[in-house]
């Protein structure tokens, strides 16, 4: 769906997503190297277990939750992309404490 | 409140004839919708008018408990009216389920009340003694317990929980859903709902019955019962009868939606049926005024945090205030008119008391009358040298 601009590559970042060893690009947000990966969806929703994705890719649609490194419903748009971050899918709603 | 969305000529009354229910209804919230919904139960055409989107709502801000276990000391009948709509509400909700399709989640498994200190659990059960200690109680049961106690219902519980009250009636329920059922049932069985309404002015006519004026025209109605919440106070005297009531406000928090961890509620904190979890119980005197404040939130959040430290972690998605609608002594207030046919309904427990509303008190006013034992709900009480 999308592919990143021709501009001179960034730096990649490597990190795991439902512990498979992937690539991001310094400067990404974790949802936005989820979107270059190809992943449109990253969670299923708390109520009806639908799948969703990144939408607004400005901190207000709660729609790219995540897991990052064991914490649960982080906003992935306004989480930057670090080295060695373990990323998972959120299946419906967040653990209580975690 | 300011801000007026009604637009002049849109959605306008009907020009010609006035519209003419055997009942009209003011107040569309959940006391209003309940009563209402009861009353086309009881084969009474009916409509609700309601305000706007701007109304004070207390409907959609309230914490959602069917709570029995603190209400009534001073008022043994008031504790009786309570218990008998949580024994009324499973079959309420069952009712506007398969009239409706819509699941309100009403659960009756027992409530908590947590203390964190030796002193603040002295003091709820010696409140509780006193309430079941009253003449014409009708009993039921509560206990104390300890920390020991509470452990296997709560795993998480904080170091300072030093233990708690358990009522075995007490529940909750979605009262967003609920006041949705409400509505939809209310329209299923025929009912008229007039909303932009405010009313201005209730005439009682010479053959009987009122004319309501609205600024989008009147209706005639054989009956009329005041369900407006804090609005009652202005309404009530229009009909010759008296709503003291106030406003108090009370402020909620909801986390993001989380895994069940909670199987029953807390009075001041419960998981709600989708996973949010809800924290609330604050009271404040603030006039008409529904803003939030933090130093309130920060109370009830620092309160919760000690009782469950697991959901400090936890995002708070929306914080709201609501207005209560009190009366001076706390109770309900219902009344009926000297002259036949005017009622008023009013109390700060909407939820709880619903399915009472609809399957007891509007009955009375189907049949006309309130029945003798509702009495000491009436206003009547405040009035001093009429009490003496």
């Amino acid at each position: 769906m999308f592919r990143r601009l021709p501009d001179p590559p960034a730096p990649p970042i490597p990190f795991t997503l439902d512990g498979e060893a992937v690539q991001g690009a310094a400067g990404d947000t974790v949802a936005a190297a989820l979107l270059a990966l190809g992943r449109a969806a990253c969670r299923d929703t708390a109520v009806s277990g639908t799948p969703r994705g990144p939408y607004c890719m400005m901190g207000v649609c709660f729609d790219c939750l995540v897991v990052v490194d064991g914490v649960g419903n982080r906003q992935g748009c306004l989480v930057p992309l670090r080295p060695g971050m373990a990323v998972q899918t959120q299946r419906g709603r967040r653990e209580t404490g975690r | 409140m300011g801000l007026d969305g009604g637009a002049p000529g849109g959605d306008a009354a009907p020009m010609s004839g006035i519209s003419s229910f055997d009942a009209a209804v003011i107040g569309g919230g959940v006391v209003g919708a309940s009563v209402a919904r009861g009353l086309l139960g009881a084969g009474l055409s009916t409509c609700i008018l309601d305000e706007g989107d701007v109304a004070h709502r207390a409907s959609r801000g309230n914490f959602a408990l069917v709570w029995v276990q603190s209400k009534g000391l001073g008022m043994a009948r008031y504790g009786a009216w309570t218990r008998a709509s949580s024994d009324l509400w499973g079959a309420f909700a069952a009712g506007l389920r398969a009239e409706t399709g819509v699941d309100v989640a009403h659960q009756r498994q027992g409530g908590f009340s947590l203390c964190l200190s030796e002193e603040e659990l002295e003091k709820r059960r010696a409140s509780l003694l006193r309430m079941h200690n009253q003449p014409g109680w009708i009993p039921y049961p509560w206990e104390v317990l300890d920390r020991a106690a509470l452990l296997p219902e709560f795993p998480g519980l904080g170091p300072e929980v030093v233990g708690g009250l358990f009522c075995p009636l007490d529940g909750h329920v979605n009262s967003l859903k609920l006041f949705r059922a409400l509505h939809i049932s209310f329209a299923a069985r025929g009912g008229a709902y007039l909303p932009e309404r405010p009313v201005s002015a209730i005439t009682p006519l010479s053959a009987g019955g009122f004319r309501i004026e609205t600024p989008r025209g009147a209706v005639e109605a054989g009956k009329v019962v005041l369900a407006a919440g804090i609005a009652n106070a202005r309404l009530a005297p229009m009909v010759g009868l008296s709503a003291p009531v106030r406003p108090q406000r009370g402020q909620v928090l909801v986390t993001e939606k989380t895994a069940p961890f909670l199987r029953r509620p807390v009075v001041t904190l419960r998981q709600a049926d989708e996973g949010g979890i809800m924290i609330g119980d604050s009271a404040e005197e603030a006039g008409l005024d529904e803003r939030v404040g933090l130093g309130v939130l920060s109370v009830l959040a620092d309160r919760a945090v000690r009782m469950f430290p697991a959901i400090a972690s936890l995002n708070v998605v929306r914080s709201w205030a609501a207005l209560r609608v009190m009366s001076q002594d706390g109770f309900p207030i219902y009344d009926a008119s000297g002259a036949p046919g005017a009622f008023l309904a009013t109390c700060h427990s909407g939820v709880t008391l619903a399915a009472a509303h609809d399957a007891l008190l509007a009955p009375m006013i189907a049949r006309g009358a309130l029945d003798a034992d509702m009495a000491p709900f009436g206003a009547w009480r405040f009035d001093v040298p009429q009490v003496a």
